[in-house]
């Protein structure tokens, strides 16, 4: 099988998880306890003209089905309408949050692999030397470590004990330098973990590798070491870490959430925990649904990716 | 290289006498057993081996059993292993016995655990001077309402060692049985499983969470907040042991004692229960145990974020949660406790974990040993 | 001076229950261009002797006596860089597992170029068409197309096709065959053993090959060394082996053949099974197993000796060798077996009525062999 229909058949097969996402979000404010249309504007009591206005709005007298369909033409459009609870846009809610969230989601992630893979490297050649198990033991503690804790415990030391960062965001573009300076420490919060992850498993994944046959003739051949490692047993190392690589992206959002709350960062997830605690629930539905989306989408990309580094998995 | 005539005839070169010196050699070595040893020093007998007759006519029942003896030797060797044991009984021990533990009904009040290590009341307010540094009275200080810190961390180590366990043996309790089912008749079974697990795993942890959270809240069996976390971290939980064991019984299922038993007419349900599953749920055991840390995370992270447990509650994610203004205070006390004893248990069961995986994995152990030795 | 010489190598593995020695001080020869075969069961310790040719050998195992030159040169003496230089270049190794030796996720044509393009400056076209034309000689048709394929898509013969061109891909003056034909079907492991022999031939290449099958080694061996527990046990010319076996292990393996037509009720084996290396048996190491021991076998460790005379091996790879008591004139009841050889001229007959010889013991008896020459290895 080429690299083309090994796309088109991944394709095929994420179609069916597409629909269940949107499905599976689409009925959140079904299965919340009560009447559709109390979920929806946070059990106040409204008139009954709102009321009627609301069942409109969300098709709630079609069935289910049909409910379903008109929803999922919406939010292709991105029409999400307006949140009883805030009045605004939901759409442009999210539209203004997710840029924040991809730049610090991506940040950490360029980090922890940054990070991640040149020290599951060293970790690997130099097994069983103190380098190593110096790196194993950052490795778990980088594991263990609540990333709210560290958050908190980096906030409260560089911002407000020496001063070096600030405690809140800059008044300025997300784009801008201040902006960049500013996320250094969320970016080291949200990608620490990650990072030790990438390690532990790189690590590993290398040293299952070094037992290989191949390695054992590569060197037959006069291979320099150098050659050996960072050609051969790399390429074939890699490869779980990339699969792993893409489940970090939903661990990465998660994380996202918590860190948001502790450096104010304007983002998804505190937008998902206010909206929670305001039980907003348009707005949280159009949020899981964009997150589930991107999740679903970003996995596809790291399979297409995973097959173009391993000829074996075409088949 | 030489030029014979190889002629097309086979068996052209014999050895005659050679076995009839091996059986009048066996046949003496009978006679002589009592009395002579000289050249008894190895195995004559071709079928077996003193080290491989016990392991032939050992019954099926005790090969797991000493399977599970060696992997518990391999472990105990391991000390960052039993260090991170150790660490765990002793969060257990301090948790059960920080207060007393009592069940009552209408008339009786049976005391279960009469110990209280905890200093005082984890709930009692204002037991000393408000955010108060540690201190002799208060070894971890006291919050913002005054409360004893070391008391609220004794007594919160109970949730969160509850939820981690409890969650993950759930999650355990769906996932294993799932995951057996679809990875042993395949076909459409599987695929629903396995795109409902797709489906599933799209959303993360937290946010799956965050969504059900609102949607069991209001059952009221679930009585305040820890079923419904637990339930909340379950749920998204149990996705990951299916696939994986999925997976590995894909493989076991084509091993050829699998098709031996079937073949028997052993019913599916007890190949899958006596055969494939406890050869398949290795690495499930290994996820699982790294899990607790995950699901115990996650729980921390939603009290972190004031959702679950009632606010309030000594539960060491919501110390947390009230741990950032304090910190902007300039007040590292609050802080620094709970997410250490987190972090601390985390620790160890990543540790436990790991030691886990070493002492099951024999694989690696012994096809690098036969290469070698060749 | 032969190309290749052992001189008394020791290789040590350190593992939980002791340590191992897989190779226990053995020495021999191997001249430009012939082909040795290097024969016993599993755990004799032949494929560890053959990794320590190209230094592979990693812990927890190292080798720790003795000597091996190639080309004058003792190889475990040099520098790393000195020992790249030599592998893959001047001595080259073909694995067993074919499959497994090659990574997945390269091209085969790829890693063949990539030994070329490591000992010798050329350009990439150059090692491409080199590894092209390779890949034609070992017998792979539309080489061109199959340099861009990955392993996973060539047949199990292929792959050892494919890895002996590798091994070859740089004219290495000693291949080391490491079991090369063990995992493939009868028909495809002709084909590999043929093919080995006309390379062999056509470049004087020398090959040590080492196997466990005693039919692989009479198709294209000149000269057999056989192993047992970690030692030297005979050396002999291929012929002299097999129609005049020595020691009582070889005499089992040749007996342990199965035969068509054989009226035998039962296979003979040899007894037992091999030694366990960190506590090996006293003295000679196979007595437990040999059906013509005596007491003397087992307090006395018999040398090597040339079976003719009786005298210590000298290593002239021209003579027959065996480390047997009987050689030495230790027995008392000499070795019971004789080598029955089933001449043309029987070929008529249903039954078998061949010529009785008798052979092996203190007798020495002359042999004649009518049809067949005693030639010369080459």
């Amino acid at each position: 099988m080429t690299l083309g229909r090994y796309v088109w058949t991944r394709l095929l097969v994420t179609a069916p998880v597409l629909f269940g996402v949107t499905a599976l979000t689409f009925s959140f404010v079904h299965l919340l306890p009560g009447d559709a249309v109390d979920a929806i504007i946070g059990f106040q009591d409204v008139s009954p003209a709102v009321e009627a206005s609301i069942r409109a709005e969300y098709h709630l007298d079609q069935p289910v089905w049909k409910q379903y369909l008109l929803w999922l033409g919406d939010a292709a459009t991105l029409e999400f309408g307006e949140s009883p609870i805030t009045g605004r846009d939901v759409a442009a809610t999210i539209g203004r949050r997710l840029p924040a969230t991809l730049t610090l989601g991506g940040a950490a992630w360029l980090l922890a692999l940054a990070v991640g893979i040149p020290a599951g490297i060293v970790a690997a050649v130099r097994a069983g030397e103190p380098a190593d198990e110096l790196g194993r033991i950052a490795a778990l503690a980088g594991i263990a470590t609540p990333n709210f804790w560290l958050g908190l415990i980096l906030l409260f030391v560089f911002s407000v004990r020496l001063g070096w960062f600030r405690v809140i965001p800059p008044d300025a573009p997300l784009a801008s330098l201040a902006m960049a300076k500013f996320m250094l420490l969320p970016t080291i919060t949200l990608g620490t973990a990650s990072a030790a992850l990438i390690t532990r498993l790189l690590r590993s994944s290398m040293r299952q590798e070094l037992e290989a046959a191949y390695v054992r003739t590569a060197r037959a051949k006069g291979l320099s070491e150098r050659t050996v490692i960072l050609k051969h047993v790399l390429r074939n190392a890699l490869l779980p870490v990339v699969t792993v690589a893409g489940l970090q992206l939903a661990f990465l959002v998660d994380g996202a959430v918590v860190v948001e709350q502790i450096f104010s960062w304007p983002g998804m997830g505190r937008l998902l925990v206010r909206s929670i605690l305001r039980r907003d629930y348009t707005v949280i539905q159009a949020a899981v649904l964009v997150i589930g989306v991107a999740i679903v989408i970003a996995n596809l990309l790291v399979d297409i990716v995973y097959a173009i580094l391993d000829p074996r998995i075409r088949y | 290289m030489s030029d014979r005539h190889p002629t097309t005839q086979r068996g052209r070169i014999r050895i005659v006498g050679f076995d009839d010196a091996v059986a009048d050699q066996q046949a003496g070595d009978r006679e002589n057993d009592d009395d002579d040893d000289t050249i008894a020093t190895g195995p004559i007998d071709s079928s077996t081996t003193p080290g491989e007759t016990t392991t032939e006519t050992e019954s099926e029942p005790d090969r797991p059993r000493r399977r599970l003896e060696d992997a518990w030797r391999r472990f105990r060797r391991n000390r960052t292993a039993m260090a991170g044991l150790g660490v765990i009984v002793v969060m257990a021990v301090l948790a059960v016995f920080a207060r007393p533990i009592e069940v009552s009904t209408a008339e009786v009040t049976i005391t279960l655990q009469p110990f209280s290590l905890a200093p005082y009341d984890p709930s009692a307010m204002f037991v000393g001077p408000a955010n108060a540094p540690p201190s002799r009275a208060h070894p971890f200080g006291t919050d913002w309402a005054g409360r004893d810190q070391l008391s609220r961390v004794l007594v919160g180590g109970r949730y969160t060692l509850g939820i981690g366990l409890v969650a993950v043996a759930l999650a355990l309790c769906v996932g294993v049985p799932l995951g057996a089912i679809a990875g042993y008749f395949g076909g459409w079974i599987d695929e629903a499983i396995m795109r409902l697990v797709d489906v599933l795993y799209a959303f993360p942890f937290l946010v799956l969470a965050i969504a059900i959270v609102p949607i069991l809240e209001p059952i009221p069996v679930l009585g305040g907040g820890f079923w419904t976390v637990v339930l909340a971290l379950a749920v998204t939980g149990w996705i990951g042991y299916a696939r994986l064991l999925r997976g590995e019984v894909l493989s076991v299922r084509e091993r050829e004692y699998v098709t031996a038993a079937r073949a028997l007419g052993v019913p599916d349900r007890t190949v899958i229960r006596r055969h494939v599953v406890p050869n398949a749920v290795a690495p499930v055991v290994v996820q699982a145990t790294l899990n607790v840390g995950t699901v115990v995370l996650t729980a921390a992270a939603l009290g972190f974020l004031g959702l679950g447990l009632e606010p309030g509650s000594a539960e060491w994610g919501a110390m947390l949660s009230q741990g950032r203004s304090s910190l902007v205070q300039g007040r590292w006390h609050i802080t620094v406790f709970p997410g250490l004893a987190i972090f601390l248990f985390v620790l160890a069961i990543n540790l436990v974990g790991d030691g886990i995986n070493d002492a099951l994995d024999p694989h690696r152990d012994v096809s690098d040993e036969r290469r070698r030795l060749r | 001076m032969a190309l290749l010489e052992v001189d008394d190598l020791v290789v040590q593995f350190y593992t939980e229950n002791g340590v191992v020695r897989a190779v226990d001080g053995i020495s021999y020869e191997i001249r430009a261009g012939e082909t040795l075969g290097l024969v016993g069961e599993s755990g004799a310790g032949k494929s560890v002797a053959s990794l320590a040719l190209l230094r592979l050998i990693d812990s927890p195992g190292e080798v720790v006596g003795g000597e091996i030159r190639f080309r004058g040169r003792d190889i475990l003496e040099l520098s790393a860089d000195e020992m790249r230089g030599l592998r893959g270049d001047e001595i080259a190794m073909v694995f067993q597992d074919a499959g497994a030796a090659l990574n997945p996720v390269y091209t085969v044509g790829e890693q063949i170029s990539e030994a070329i393009r490591t000992h010798e400056a050329v350009t990439d076209e150059t090692a491409r068409d080199r590894a092209i034309a390779l890949l034609e000689r070992v017998g792979i048709s539309d080489p061109a197309a199959r340099y861009s394929d990955y392993p996973h898509e060539f047949s199990g013969g292929m792959q050892q096709r494919a890895v002996i061109a590798m091994g070859l891909s740089c004219d290495p003056a000693l291949l080391v065959c490491d079991e090369p034909t063990t995992d493939l079907d009868v028909t495809v492991q002709a084909g590999i053993l043929e093919l080995l022999a006309d390379l062999a031939r056509e470049s004087e290449t020398a090959i040590q090959l080492v196997t466990h099958d005693l039919g692989v080694v009479a198709e294209i061996c000149d000269r057999v060394l056989v192993q047992y527990a970690g030692e030297i046990v005979e050396r002999a010319p291929v012929e002299e082996l097999y129609y005049d076996p020595k020691h009582p292990y070889t005499v089992g393996l040749l007996a342990s053949i199965p035969r068509l037509g054989d009226g035998r009720g039962r296979l003979t084996t040899i007894p037992g099974t091999t030694p366990d290396l960190v506590d090996p048996p006293t003295g000679c190491r196979f007595h437990p197993r040999c059906p013509y021991a005596e007491d003397v076998c087992a307090r006395r460790r018999p040398p090597l000796v040339e079976t003719e005379s009786g005298s210590p091996d000298d290593g002239d790879p021209d003579t027959h060798a065996a480390a047997c008591l009987e050689y030495t004139g230790d027995l008392e009841d000499g070795l019971d077996y004789e080598v029955q050889v089933r001449d043309e001229s029987d070929e008529s007959t249903e039954s078998n009525e061949p010529d009785e010889r008798r052979l092996g013991g203190n007798d020495g008896a002359e042999r004649t062999r009518e049809r067949d020459p005693t030639g010369d290895p080459r």
